[in-house]
């Protein structure tokens, strides 16, 4: 059916629409940051004088800095950690029979929808009488573990859509088990692994509820959590424009990674709801 | 010799019953056994993580124990769970968590819908929809809040300058309505995804012949897409609902829960951190629980949702 040019109005309009409204929330933190501590009670959605001092404040204190590092680096390795074993669980539920398997992924699927006060407070106390309390393997391992669940879910189904039969074809045509992996299967396999990377570190980095409650100082506090705790760079100041700063700096760069592997991250999120 | 086969006959009958065939080949004894070992690793975190502290929230939620004194921890049955459930705070905080999540499911379902007959159907712009819509879903939702909060903070937002600058963040329905608002704002595009692998099931070819036969758009919908994509709706509406009862994050930075606009999550961290009441805090959190599976047994029993994974049977 050809478009008729009320067809293509109607529908740019209505992208336009949706486009702005998703960016009026993003935007306006954005331009929070750059105001100066004066026109901050100045409503104006742009800022009227322009500052960089909120960026140079929060990036020169340790108090946001090291929340910074931490949150990378317990999602990094969080993610790294869940991937592996995801991958495992998930090559088994693809490729092989045994029993179990659905209650596997049943168990893992509750185990997403717990709430996670119901894991925060137990898990309070048993990492302070493990010594794990406010440390990184305090974070890394309850986030491994609600990370799995996602994991496994969309790694099973990126695996069930891979031709293994492709594998015996190579060695057939004479390559070895080893080179028939790495030259066919792993390609195959490693942007379903790369998606599924993306969808946990993205849901570490988020994290609030853990991180507020399974620490206690910038030893491993991660940056959502230290920004509802921050106070700005003087007592009597209200932080506004240096929260605004910090909540760009933790939200930026996950954008423009999020924009740059939308496809993945579409695909990912999409594979296992239906088609499974 | 001819005597080893009886008792190989005898053994049969049990194994074929389970398996549907003579004799487990060793072959598929190692697969199992590859199987279960490599699923092994994940199993235990998971298990370690998370049965093992719902087994000790449980059993703490038996007693009294409060952190600051430890020394008056005793057995107390179950009058944590009285004190709770006759507490005009627990009920009204779940009151609070039923309106959140209802309201807030409801909506989203709707521009979900919308959003994701745009993003299939739109004949311009399609990959610039699918970006910016992931844009919620990608911001730290701690981040999002605090661009909410302050937006209606009297006399810094600009949102509040549109509304006389009252302090909407103050009066409990203002307050609500503002925290549904930052919800469907950060997961419309996640239900839009959803709904939007449901909507690519329904064929073209359908929708063509239910327009040759003289269907209006509004009827195609209702009585072609719709009843297609029950199964993926139904699902989009379990994971949405599971996760709204849960929401912390958005009334943590936006009200602390104050002003009555707390929700059962709330609830409970503040007794756990603020009360240190750690018993208490434990049985509130099997309540919780025990909320969250009714949710669950409501939609797959009650609505018939395809629990996700039953499907994926090899």
């Amino acid at each position: 059916m050809a478009a008729t040019a009320r067809q293509k109005v109607g529908w740019s309009v209505a992208n336009i629409v949706t486009i702005v409204l998703v960016l009026i929330p993003l935007v306006w933190i954005i331009s929070l940051s750059f105001k100066t501590t004066a026109s901050i009670t100045d409503p104006s959605y742009f800022p009227v004088d322009w500052t960089w001092s909120n960026y140079s404040g929060i990036l020169t204190t340790s108090t946001f800095l090291r929340p910074l590092l931490n949150s990378i680096g317990i999602g990094l390795i969080a993610t790294a950690i869940a991937v592996v074993l995801a991958s495992m669980a998930a090559y088994a539920v693809a490729r092989l029979q045994f029993p179990g398997k659905a209650v596997l992924i049943g168990v893992s699927l509750l185990i997403a929808m717990f709430p996670a006060i119901a894991l925060a407070t137990p898990l309070f106390n048993i990492e302070r009488i493990l010594g794990l309390f406010n440390t990184w393997p305090g974070l890394i391992i309850p986030y491994v573990a609600t990370g799995l669940p996602l994991g496994i879910y969309t790694l099973s189904a990126f695996f069930r859509e891979i031709p293994w039969e492709l594998e015996k074809a190579a060695k057939v045509d004479g390559a070895t088990p080893f080179q028939a992996f790495v030259r066919v299967i792993a390609p195959l396999a490693a942007p379903g692994m790369v998606t599924t990377a993306i969808l946990v570190f993205l849901f570490c980095w988020n994290e609030f509820l853990l991180a507020i409650t399974l620490t206690a100082t910038t030893a491993a506090r991660t940056a959502p959590a230290a920004l509802s705790f921050f106070t700005g760079n003087s007592q009597f100041a209200v932080p506004t424009g240096s929260i605004s700063a910090a909540a760009v700096v933790i939200t930026i760069p996950i954008i423009i990674f999020v924009l740059f592997f939308q496809r993945r991250i579409v695909a990912g999120l999409t594979s296992g709801a239906v088609k499974g | 010799m001819t005597t080893v086969t009886p008792p190989v006959t005898a053994q049969e009958p049990a194994a074929g019953r389970r398996h549907g065939r003579a004799r487990l080949s060793e072959g598929a004894r190692a697969e199992r056994r590859l199987g279960w070992l490599l699923c092994a690793p994940a199993v235990i975190v998971m298990i370690a993580v998370t049965a093992y502290p719902i087994g000790y929230a449980i059993y703490i939620s038996l007693q009294r124990y409060i952190l600051s004194a430890p020394q008056l921890t005793k057995f107390v049955g179950f009058s944590n769970y009285g004190a709770i459930l006759s507490s005009g705070f627990w009920w009204h905080a779940l009151l609070v968590t039923v309106i959140i999540t209802v309201v807030s499911v409801a909506i989203e379902f709707v521009l979900g819908m919308g959003l994701a007959l745009l993003m299939y159907r739109t004949i311009w712009g399609k990959g610039g929809i699918r970006t910016t819509i992931l844009i919620p879903y990608g911001i730290v939702t701690v981040a999002a809040a605090f661009s909410w909060l302050y937006a209606w903070t009297p006399s810094t937002g600009y949102l509040s300058a549109l509304f006389n600058n009252s302090a909407p963040l103050t009066s409990q329905p203002k307050a609500i309505a503002i925290i549904i608002l930052a919800e469907v704002w950060k997961t419309t595009a996640f239900m839009a995804l959803l709904l939007m692998a449901g909507l690519s099931l329904v064929p073209e070819d359908l929708l063509k012949a239910a327009k040759v036969d003289g269907a209006t758009a509004w009827q195609r919908f209702t009585k072609v897409i719709l009843p297609l994509m029950k199964p993926a709706i139904l699902v989009a509406l379990l994971f949405r609902t599971l996760d709204a009862f849960r929401i912390f994050d958005n009334i943590f930075i936006l009200t602390q829960g104050n002003n009555g606009t707390g929700s059962v999550s709330i609830l409970n961290y503040d007794n756990l951190f603020t009360g240190l009441n750690f018993g208490l805090g434990s049985a509130m959190s099997v309540l919780i629980l025990i909320c969250v599976a009714i949710i669950a047994i409501l939609f797959i029993k009650g609505f018939g949702t395809a629990a996700p994974g039953t499907s994926l049977q090899r």
